[in-house]
């Protein structure tokens, strides 16, 4: 057994790889002791989403055999999560936007089911659920975000499922779906707990392709839909904000803002905000608060309250040891937990992996960059470009002027390379493969600030 | 950017009122800030959640939101709630004189 291997490996280092024996991977590419006596880096990565996926993937590349790239994950699945908006809808069906992990990572890597128990950081050690230990050189924390539903008082309580759903997972998205098809009338009520949530446009999008799904439906007139929000106003960045706050109000999507959500009363239907307003509805579609994984709690030094990874914006390595990085949902770095976010992290996480491992400094080379379509309904959809330092911003995407994509504008330009994102998904951006043309970093030339009033950043 | 005077002291403020510079805050200009947004004491309570927060910023430089507040600022949500009605985050982050959370993206 594979596991017993890792068990045995008590030794730890750098030095211990000189001589660890290693299993050989099921594509029979390294054969078992064939290292013995070179240098290979045992890395190690924690969580087999789009994050892991593409930095073991990189990895591989970079290092081919020299490394031993083993991935870890709870389960098979791989979830394609910017399709889960769209399964309410009918518009995608829930089997599609599953594969298996396996499949989407380079020979030669090794996929391990398991639990992680907890990171030892100061012996360089993994230690998983069923007892056994990984030591590495490096270590990948990809992990992403998880929902805690549980921990806003009444919301898996009753109605859980029946009239207060969210999307933001495979079975509750499948659930709202059939409750959507049934809704003749009422109030449905959008709602975000708090920040950070993954996709932060996803609300959004969700009140614009309910507008527009109601509307086929026939129903529209006999809904009152409402975003509500703990944000002062649609989005987190002033242009961008406004823009959004004008698209809710020509949709008919009422505006409900600084609405923190203390508790959910299933039974009556309302949401009750902590200083004791009170939201009535009738369906509830809400995004519950988001968490790190539950390991990093439990691992020294590692995360921080919320159990997402300390770690360099800039750089990505964890503050706990040098040897630890993060990417993705994972990191506690203050821009979008986006799948996009993780692609533009790749490079920057790959070149200090090398560096690290090759002694040099490391490079502060992400700078935030997050890209998002957010679907505006009736085939059409914005696209926004942003970084730490920088909001999103009008102009054109990929190149300055000549685009073709509009920045910050609906188009159905937009929704038609959206429609191609999942091909992209599976075949660029989880082989860790770039885009052409567009740079990890974000770039200025294009975009125009327009002119603002009461700005505060 | 605007400056406002308070207790006697001309501070650079954003157009929300957030202090620019942390450094020019002190206890006076937090209870200042604090009856114009009609705190009329701090007590103990207050005090414990405005020194966590330029605690957090100073060390971490980005303000904590409310989440970070009632798991670790001691103070629980409801109670956050009670001190600064409204949001508790901005407000204190306000009185305490250090930039508005950014409540992250």
């Amino acid at each position: 057994m594979r596991a017993k291997l890792y068990a045995s490996g008590r030794g730890r280092g750098l030095g211990t790889s000189r001589t660890r024996r290693v299993a050989a991977p099921d594509s029979g590419a390294a054969s078992v002791g064939q290292y013995v006596g070179t240098v290979r880096h045992r890395i190690v990565i924690l969580g087999g989403g789009i994050a892991g996926t593409l930095a073991a993937n990189r990895l591989r590349r970079l290092y081919g055999d020299r490394a031993e790239v083993v991935v870890v994950d709870r389960d098979e699945r791989h979830v394609y999560q910017p399709g889960l908006l769209y399964v309410p809808f009918g518009l995608t069906e829930p089997e599609a936007i599953v594969r298996p992990r396996a499949a989407f990572l380079a020979d030669g890597i090794e996929l391990r089911l398991g639990e992680v128990e907890r990171v030892e950081a100061g012996d360089s050690t993994v230690f998983l659920a069923d007892g056994t230990s990984l030591p590495y050189d490096v270590l990948v924390v990809a992990t992403g975000a998880l929902l805690l539903p549980e921990e806003t008082e009444g919301l898996t309580g009753p109605g859980w499922n029946e009239s207060v759903f969210t999307f933001y997972t495979l079975d509750g998205a499948v659930a709202l779906r059939d409750a959507l098809r049934a809704f003749e009338g009422g109030r449905l009520v959008v709602n975000l707990i708090d920040m950070p949530i993954k996709c932060p446009v996803a609300p959004l999008e969700f009140c614009f392709l309910a507008d527009w799904f109601l509307q086929e439906r026939g129903v529209r007139e006999n809904v009152e839909l409402t975003f509500v929000t703990p944000l002062d106003g649609a989005f987190t960045k002033p242009i961008a904000s406004r823009m959004l706050t004008g698209l809710l109000r020509e949709k008919g999507v009422a505006l409900e803002t600084e609405f923190a959500t203390g508790r959910v009363d299933g039974e009556t239907g309302r949401l009750i905000s902590w200083d004791e307003r009170e939201l009535p509805f009738d369906l509830l579609v809400t995004i519950p608060l988001h968490g790190g994984h539950e390991f990093v709690a439990r691992s020294p030094g590692l995360g921080d309250e919320l159990g997402f990874v300390l770690c360099d914006q800039h750089t990505l390595q964890a503050g706990v040891a040098p040897n630890v990085f993060a990417i993705g949902d994972a990191t506690n770095v203050p821009t979008s937990k986006a799948g996009s976010v993780a692609h533009f992290q790749g490079e920057t996480l790959v070149e200090n992996v090398r560096r690290f491992l090759d002694g040099e400094p490391l490079a502060g080379t992400f700078d935030g960059h997050t890209n998002c379509f957010i679907e505006t309904g009736f085939r059409k959809a914005l696209l926004i470009d942003f970084n730490y330092d920088v909001e999103p911003l009008p102009g054109r995407f990929p190149r300055p002027h000549a685009g073709p994509l509009p920045l910050l504008k609906e188009s159905r330009l937009n929704h038609r390379a959206k429609l191609l994102f999942p091909w992209v998904y599976w075949n660029v951006l989880l082989r860790g493969r770039e885009l052409p043309g567009i740079g990890a970093q974000l770039q200025l030339a294009g975009k125009t600030v327009p002119a603002a009033k009461g700005e505060s950043e | 950017m605007t400056t406002t005077t308070i207790s006697g002291t001309t501070l650079e403020v954003d157009a929300e009122g957030f202090l620019l510079d942390a450094g020019q805050w002190n206890e006076q200009v937090a209870e200042a800030i604090a009856r114009e947004r009609g705190i009329e004491r701090l007590t103990d309570r207050h005090w414990l959640v405005i020194h966590f927060m330029r605690k957090t910023f100073l060390e971490t430089g980005s303000a904590p939101s409310i989440r970070t507040l009632g798991k670790a600022s001691g103070v629980e949500v409801k109670e956050l709630y009670q001190l600064f009605p409204k949001g508790p985050a901005k407000l204190a982050a306000l009185i305490g004189g250090i930039p508005k959370p950014r409540g992250c993206i």
